[in-house]
């Protein structure tokens, strides 16, 4: 375990910086939400971020990737939080690249890890059944026929799913609700018959889909592991999706903090700066602990998956739930902080409260993380 | 140093950890049984003495000092590999001592060659026992606002005033005290750092019962205490930067007392007080997610120390140090707090046979944490400090 990045990974994260600040600014997401795109995000940044070796950083240089480590993923996702960058980082990169490098069989990792790299496809993980992340509770069936299966049901809230050009379907073949027996992976492609994505209009303004499944049907080539045995790869990968979103929030609550540490330096009201008051000075103080402790419960989760220790399920919910409730306590306190103008839509500080939400939701609130924590750690 | 030679210093500490190391000496320690040192101590049990004389012998009383002076003479990374193998072993400290934690680090830096070799010696060796002069009853938080005044009558310094929140000041044998040498200057300017050897004549002490039913704080009175020039650490009227600097050291101890092994742990001892569900869930949702809040913030806590420690040895220059006051001693208020809720009314007895040892001292513990928030620098001097130094918020 490492809790300060190497020469290699803090040249990787301000060069991060360096290009984010330049090619996507928090003005160039805005432009994209209001422009109601249709992707979602921008083609031809994802372009040059695949370019850079980004969307294949944790994949094997036998497969195309970059085979840098997580930790080195995680240190540039933390900076997509700074800036808002909307991408298929997560979808594709860490969630589906991770299924695929887990669980995939030689012709499915040479048929996709190379094209998923080089930013030619894009993958999204489709999970979800219902309003609440629940993945052992997931009912989408998978039916044998044909020597294969039919798929039927509906996923929600799938990140980039309505752009994705494979989607990795989460059904059960047997078992019941709330069972980890019984689930299994599926490699589809998402213009298959059976298949309706509809674009899901979201309050970060990000891509989202719901996904009808009718009748979809796979072949037993599509199977990604094996048949009910799906969890053994799901939950390493919803672990990895679980800290790549920490890191997100993380980024994104030091921004939404830095500028409101700004504002409280800027803004005067009763002819004083308003950062010179100590009700308001202590609860920016206290945000700053809790921002200090984040840095090292993610850097400590994503140096875990590189170390791939037995503790990281335990390990990726303490990071993930942290960075929900701190991440909620921050953008609160930032609009409120900034007052009136804090409501406005023209202000960014609104944005980072919205895209918190989400992500907060994504892959499991903290309802769901101190929940899974405790049991982790036998109570 | 190298980490070949950082690994087989770990396997030699270890090694003789456990040949020196007496059996009875790796359980938390419980009250009464630490041994502080001092002209008047005693050690708890013949175990506890062989332990500390084993490492005093070692220098590894005061592992990180230099070992003319009777330290260990190791560098901060030996040193946390010495302190990790005996947290491994819950091996308790040999000596508990105000000395080693707060007055010999600033005589280290501060102090002259003189009392270098008078007072670092006989802390190490458990000779002398200190207490903190530093609170006045009414200069707390407003510490800069010392009142007890120490006149220069040439050869000497004459004392008149008092101390508050002196810890067993009863018991010790010298007391180190902020006191006021210039009244003309502002606030800071005028404060000096002098050692005072408590059996002087002049000095008196009254123990303060807290909360916790415990009287580990007292309050000494100065009536015309006469103290040789010599015992001025530093300059005359300079005493603030010895002050803070010791200070810092008090904050440091204080910000690791929340990742020392407790001796009642929520996490483990306190777990058998509640009842769980089929699912082997603890019933009560609200004492679970107080529990884990706990954990969870005690992990981060723990984390957050490894990491400053890593960003010194890279010699990164990092924030982290300011903050774990704040957070080391919020772990232990939250420790407090689920000990309470984990262990119901049995953590509720004050006194009698009807409650188990591990009982009144979960609650002792609970009373105990409320001094830490309070000790060493406020919760909100420590806010303060972090929106003027960190934030660099107008004042």
């Amino acid at each position: 375990m490492s809790l300060v990045l190497n020469e290699e990974q803090t040249l990787l994260q301000s060069t991060a910086r360096d290009f984010l600040l330049t090619n996507s600014p928090v003005d160039e997401f805005r432009k994209l939400r209001d422009s109601r795109d249709a992707l979602g995000y921008s083609a031809e940044l994802w372009q040059q971020i695949a370019d850079l070796g980004w969307a294949g950083i944790i994949i094997p240089e036998q497969y195309g990737g970059l085979e840098f480590g997580f930790q080195g993923l995680a240190a540039i996702i933390e900076e997509t939080g700074h800036t808002l960058l909307a991408s298929p980082l997560i979808s594709s990169s860490v969630l589906s690249a991770s299924a695929l490098v887990l669980g995939g069989n030689e012709k499915q990792k040479n048929d996709f890890l190379p094209q998923l790299a080089n930013g030619s496809i894009t993958l999204a993980l489709a999970l979800e059944d219902g309003n609440h992340h629940d993945p052992l509770g997931v009912t989408t069936s998978a039916n044998p026929s044909d020597g294969g299966w039919l798929v039927n049901g509906r996923k929600v809230f799938v990140m980039d799913g309505h752009s994705a050009d494979q989607l990795i379907l989460v059904a059960r073949t047997s078992g019941a609700a709330g069972e980890s027996q019984g689930l299994s992976l599926f490699l589809v492609d998402a213009a298959s018959a059976g298949i309706t994505r509809t674009r899901t209009t979201m309050v970060d303004g990000r891509n989202a889909a719901n996904i009808e499944l009718e009748n979809v049907a796979v072949g037993a080539d599509q199977l990604l592991g094996t048949v009910d045995d799906g969890w053994t790869i799901l939950e390493p990968v919803l672990d990895r999706g679980r800290i790549a979103l920490a890191a997100e929030l993380l980024g994104s609550a030091w921004e939404a903090f830095n500028r409101t540490v700004e504002y409280l330096k800027e803004r005067e009201q009763f002819g004083v700066k308003i950062g010179s008051f100590q009700a308001l000075q202590h609860r920016a103080s206290i945000m700053y602990t809790e921002l200090e402790l984040s840095n090292s419960v993610v850097m400590h989760a994503a140096s875990a998956v590189d170390d791939d220790p037995a503790g990281l399920p335990a390990i990726a919910s303490l990071a993930k739930a942290r960075m929900n409730d701190v991440s909620k306590l921050v953008t609160n306190e930032a609009v409120q902080m900034h007052g009136g103008i804090g409501v406005t839509d023209e202000l960014d500080i609104g944005l980072f409260l919205k895209r918190s939400r989400v992500a907060m939701q994504l892959l499991g609130d903290s309802g769901y993380h101190k929940d899974r924590y405790a049991t982790l750690n036998g109570y | 140093m190298s980490m070949e030679s950082l690994d087989q210093f770990r396997s030699e500490v270890r090694q003789w950890l456990a040949d020196n190391c007496p059996v009875s000496q790796r359980t938390p320690a419980q009250p009464g049984e630490q041994y502080w040192g001092g002209r008047r101590a005693e050690f708890p049990n013949a175990d506890a003495q062989l332990w500390f004389e084993r490492m005093r012998d070692k220098g590894w009383t005061a592992p990180e000092w230099p070992a003319e002076y009777g330290g260990g003479g190791l560098d901060e990374a030996q040193a946390k590999i010495l302190k990790d193998e005996m947290k491994a072993i819950a091996a308790r400290p040999p000596l508990v001592s105000l000395g080693i934690w707060m007055l010999g680090p600033a005589l280290l830096e501060y102090g002259n060659q003189q009392q270098k070799e008078k007072y670092l010696t006989a802390i190490v060796r458990g000779e002398h026992r200190w207490c903190q002069g530093y609170s006045e009853p009414g200069y707390g938080s407003d510490l800069a606002g010392v009142q007890c005044r120490a006149e220069d009558k040439g050869d000497h310094y004459l004392v008149n005033g008092s101390k508050i929140w002196t810890s067993r000041a009863d018991v010790a044998d010298w007391i180190f005290c902020l006191v006021r040498t210039n009244t003309d200057a502002i606030k800071q300017e005028g404060i000096s750092f002098l050692l005072i050897d408590m059996e002087t004549e002049g000095i008196s002490t009254s123990l303060i019962e807290l909360i916790s039913g415990e009287s580990e704080f007292c309050q000494t009175f100065f009536d015309n205490v006469k103290v040789p020039k010599e015992n001025l650490v530093g300059e005359a009227d300079k005493g603030w930067s010895v002050a803070k600097s010791l200070l810092k050291h008090e904050r440091k101890l204080m910000s690791e007392m929340g990742t020392d092994i407790p001796s009642v742990d929520p996490r483990t001892i306190a777990r058998d007080y509640v009842s769980y569900n089929a699912e082997g869930k603890i019933a009560n949702s609200e004492i679970r997610r107080q529990l884990a809040e706990y954990d969870m913030y005690i992990q981060a806590v723990g984390l957050t120390h490894f990491r400053g420690f890593e960003e010194r040895m890279h010699n990164i220059q990092g924030n982290s140090p300011l903050i774990m006051k704040y957070v080391g001693t919020e772990a232990e208020r939250l420790k407090g707090e689920a000990l309470l809720a984990l262990m119901g009314s049995s953590a509720l007895g004050w006194e009698g046979d009807e409650f188990s040892a591990t009982e009144k001292q979960a609650l002792r513990q609970w009373a105990m944490s409320k001094t830490l928030t309070i000790a060493g620098g406020t919760h909100e001097i420590q806010l303060n400090i972090i929106a003027k130094r960190i934030l660099q918020l107008p004042q």
